[in-house]
């Protein structure tokens, strides 16, 4: 499947996963960010169930320094 | 007013209490440690942070800016900067939410011109109502126009947040009798943001009867930037004394000098 993360196309050898598979794949565990998967928020605590499809567009985002 | 009321001067914002009225921004600094340390010494109990894309695939052991400051000792107030419509204002504030398990205390700005900064109100008061009917409570950078302040507030925003001049720019406060004009028309609390320099603008803020100050700059392109942060922390505070105390009238000319009339040698 071919999602967009961030911007970037990015393919991955499956035919769907879960937000919990692409935190791990990603090696984002135990760090802090959010994600919005087609304009929408994903709740942290539904990474288990919710799934991201071919052609999802990903934001993951955290906090930077700013005024 | 006794000298143990000048200590308890605490002041709300949507519910919550705090005792500094300086706000600061962890932007422009050399690196999180120097972040650190000027926003410790300024006393800021609110500090403002920028949510931004993350870097996927890069160092994954890079520490991240809620690490060196965690979000137990900060109120943190995510911002919008950057974004140029509601839209994007509003999907920013809503990631930041989850991001920072839902915390809802927020600074919302949408610009309207990449060279001034200057800020869209009509887009601002448009992004400011949807939020406040989400649950967010809005702390909103907006021009220094005391109409579009109101509706601002009406639309339900917890802190009126207007420029003293141009984001960056440290040209300090060019129109006092605007601020003051906020000041005397909303109930809730009036911050200035963007636009402080030095010390003294911080002080002529407060004296104005500001509630707060918001800045990032003028500490952070200091060439000390602690001694900076102490600098604002102090000014900040004489200021708001100085408003509490109430300053002495201006005149022209004063027949009314402070040393004794009678009593001079020769006479």
């Amino acid at each position: 499947m071919k999602i967009v993360i961030n911007g970037t196309p990015k393919e991955f050898d499956v035919e769907s996963m879960t937000a919990e598979d692409l935190v791990k794949i990603l090696q984002l565990q135990g760090k802090r960010f959010a994600i919005e998967c087609n304009g929408e928020i994903m709740p942290r605590s539904l990474f288990k169930e919710l799934v991201i499809k071919n052609g999802d567009q990903l934001e993951i985002v955290g906090a930077v320094g700013g005024g | 007013m006794d000298k143990k009321d000048i200590m308890v001067d605490d002041w709300i914002i949507a519910g919550r209490s705090f005792q500094s009225r300086l706000l600061v921004g962890t932007g422009k600094y050399k690196d999180f440690h120097e972040t650190k340390l000027a926003i410790d010494q300024s006393g800021a109990q609110i500090v403002t942070v920028a949510i931004r894309r993350t870097n996927i695939g890069q160092d994954q052991n890079e520490p991240s800016l809620l690490d060196v400051m965690p979000p137990n000792e900060y109120t943190y107030l995510p911002n919008t900067a950057g974004c140029y419509s509601a839209d994007d204002a509003i999907r920013t504030l809503r990631l930041a939410r989850e991001l920072l398990d839902g915390h809802n205390l927020v600074k919302l700005e949408v610009l309207g011109d990449p060279k001034t900064l200057y800020p869209n109100v009509v887009e601002t008061v448009k992004a400011a109502d949807i939020l406040v009917k989400d649950g967010f409570d809005v702390m909103v950078y907006t021009s220094d126009d005391p109409i579009i302040a109101k509706q601002l507030e009406d639309v339900g925003c917890c802190a009126i947040m207007p420029l003293a001049s141009l984001i960056g720019s440290g040209m300090g406060i060019l129109n006092p009798w605007n601020l003051e004009i906020i000041i005397d028309t909303v109930g809730v609390p009036v911050i200035v943001d963007a636009g402080v320099g030095t010390a003294s603008d911080a002080a002529v803020a407060m004296e104005l009867g500001c509630d707060g100050v918001l800045m990032n700059t003028a500490i952070a392109t200091a060439k000390d930037p602690i001694l900076m942060a102490s600098a604002m922390r102090k000014s900040i505070e004489a200021g708001r004394e100085a408003f509490l105390a109430g300053r002495m009238q201006k005149k022209l000319y004063s027949a009314s000098p402070s040393s004794p009339t009678t009593g001079l040698i020769n006479k």
